[in-house]
């Protein structure tokens, strides 16, 4: 099996400080994994990674799809802006109908099924700011359907949201495996992660554990992830790319 | 009295008709950018603008006194320096967009003042501080047309990523690298639209034809298409009550102008189908789903 993204030694970061540290794999073609890990822990900042919008401080990451539909933590959607529930998932048409092309009768009907597919037909001229956190989601979702690009990557996608949305919305991931697409989504509720994900990437900074779902999510690997410092060190010393042996842990700088 | 005292300022003075002509132009061109504005969240940044272009306007007037287009040049290369030093600032530094807006701005503003005191006296400075609408030449009124047609069509070619980049930027910087070129095309409108406006208005008051109309319309209409277009229209009445106003009462123009506009977003506050009022008075029906 081929690799959808392949990640060489990446470290990302802000200002010098990183939040992923030396990762090393590949989410292969097809896979369907979620990131699991700590408040803090990088997982947000890997997505960002992958689609391109944060550049790596070291490494890199090799990605073979072009598109990719993005579904973002849905705080950081303006909700008070007066746009429609069609003009927001409407957006994911944007690769095709590019900056200024306006939408045609296909893709309207593309949309209304979209819509009927999260559970919100008839919501098609709703303004975003009437939608409950579930609906929003749903919306989220669809405008995901439209995109229809071989690379999915879900940020929080069931935060706030109650178990039957959970459920819908995760058999359209479960739909959207099964077409062969790339997904990759970031959890925090393990039991969900274990019960439909078959990998899993555990996150602190640092990867503990990177493969099948079951091997990865084990007692002992959750318990040195809690173990992760939370704040970061103001002063933790500059990493040394010459003295490269990874032997170094993070965890117990001396001063 | 008859209905003649609503044209016979406009019908007996051409000073009038221009100053008529060229401030319903500016409220064509000015509403819709401050609805966007408004809508990014930057209405203050507008008025930070408004003061960064007077250094640029009072180079101009230095060199060649009180003429129109090398103050409007002067006005709109400073403008965009501020806006695009203040954009870069924030991507290579942690400060935020809005205090090193507020930082460029006050050093363009204090710049300015003091060019101008070094050659002009304050009766200049007022002109260039309030601006002088009934002072609109044939020059002036080209200019502003200019300026509004610019500022219309690059608004109409730039609507739909600028209302992705309002809605979901984190969405558009995943498909599209148009965010940030149509952010700083955006903040070349607004300097265009107030470097347009400061002969009838003055550096400061015109950012109130663009702000005060948009904030007004929010209380009637919902959809953005419908906030700008109902702005149009209220800056245009204010543009002309404003004058009809000043003109009777023999009080300057440019603020009468910006009053009534206010009085429009006092009104609209209060009485507006989205405001105070109606917002407090809970619906005496409701559906049954």
């Amino acid at each position: 099996m081929s690799d959808a993204i392949r990640l060489s030694d990446l470290t990302l970061g802000y200002d010098g400080h990183p939040a992923v540290h030396h990762l090393d794999g590949a989410f292969a073609t097809g896979s369907l994994t979620a990131i699991v890990g700590p408040n803090g822990s990088g997982k947000s900042t890997l997505l960002k990674g992958i689609m391109g919008t944060l550049a790596p401080l070291g490494g890199s990451i090799a990605r073979d799809a072009v598109e990719i539909a993005y579904l973002p933590q849905s705080a950081e959607i303006d909700r008070s802006f007066p746009a429609t529930v069609a003009e927001l998932i409407g957006l994911g048409l944007w690769k095709r109908r590019g900056l200024f092309g306006g939408l045609t009768a296909a893709d309207r009907e593309q949309l209304a099924a979209a819509l009927n597919a999260v559970g919100l037909e008839g919501f098609a001229r709703r303004p975003i700011d009437t939608l409950s956190g579930g609906q929003m989601q749903r919306a989220l979702f669809a405008r995901v359907l439209v995109q229809d690009a071989p690379l999915v990557l879900l940020d929080e996608p069931f935060s706030a949201i109650d178990e039957k949305t959970v459920a819908d919305l995760m058999a359209l991931v479960g739909r959207w495996h099964a077409e062969g697409r790339t997904v990759i989504a970031v959890l925090h509720d393990f039991e969900l992660v274990r019960r439909h994900f078959p990998r899993a990437l555990l996150l602190a900074r640092e990867p503990i554990g990177w493969g099948d779902t079951a091997s990865v999510l084990t007692a002992e690997n959750l318990q040195r992830a809690r173990a992760m410092p939370e704040a970061w060190d103001e002063h933790a010393p500059w990493h040394d790319a010459t003295a490269h042996d990874h032997a170094h842990d993070h965890g117990e700088h001396v001063h | 009295m008859s209905l003649d005292l609503f044209w016979a300022p406009f019908v007996e003075f051409a000073f009038m008709r221009r100053a008529l002509a060229g401030a319903i132009i500016l409220a064509i061109s000015a509403g819709p950018v401050g609805v966007f504005l408004m809508f990014r969240r930057m209405s203050l940044a507008g008025d930070a603008m408004s003061h960064a272009i007077l250094p640029g306007a009072a180079a101009g007037f230095l060199v060649s006194g009180l003429a129109i287009l090398p103050m409007t040049i002067g006005g709109f290369v400073a403008g965009l320096v501020v806006a695009l030093l203040a954009g870069v600032v924030s991507r290579v530094t942690a400060q935020r967009e809005d205090s090193s807006l507020a930082a460029f701005y006050l050093i363009s503003l204090a710049l300015g003042v003091l060019l101008v005191s070094l050659k002009g006296s304050n009766v200049d400075l007022m002109h260039v501080l309030f601006g002088t609408v009934l002072a609109l030449n044939d020059d002036a009124l080209i200019l502003i047309g200019g300026v509004a047609s610019v500022s219309l069509v690059g608004l109409a070619l730039i609507w739909r990523p600028l209302f992705a980049e309002c809605l979901d930027p984190t969405f558009l910087r995943s498909v599209s690298k148009a965010g940030q070129p149509v952010h700083l095309i955006f903040l070349a409108l607004v300097v265009l639209n107030l470097v347009g406006g400061f002969q009838a208005l003055g550096t400061l008051l015109a950012v109130g034809l663009m702000m005060l109309p948009a904030a007004a319309a929010r209380f009637w209409v919902r959809s953005i298409e419908a906030v700008a277009g109902v702005a149009v229209l209220f800056g245009i009445a204010a543009a002309y009550l404003g004058l009809l106003g000043s003109y009777y009462l023999g009080a300057a123009s440019g603020p009468a102008i910006i009053l009534v506009a206010g009085a429009i977003y006092l009104v609209s506050l209060v009485f507006g189908r989205r405001g105070v009022v109606f917002s407090r008075v809970a619906p005496a029906r409701h559906r049954i789903a």
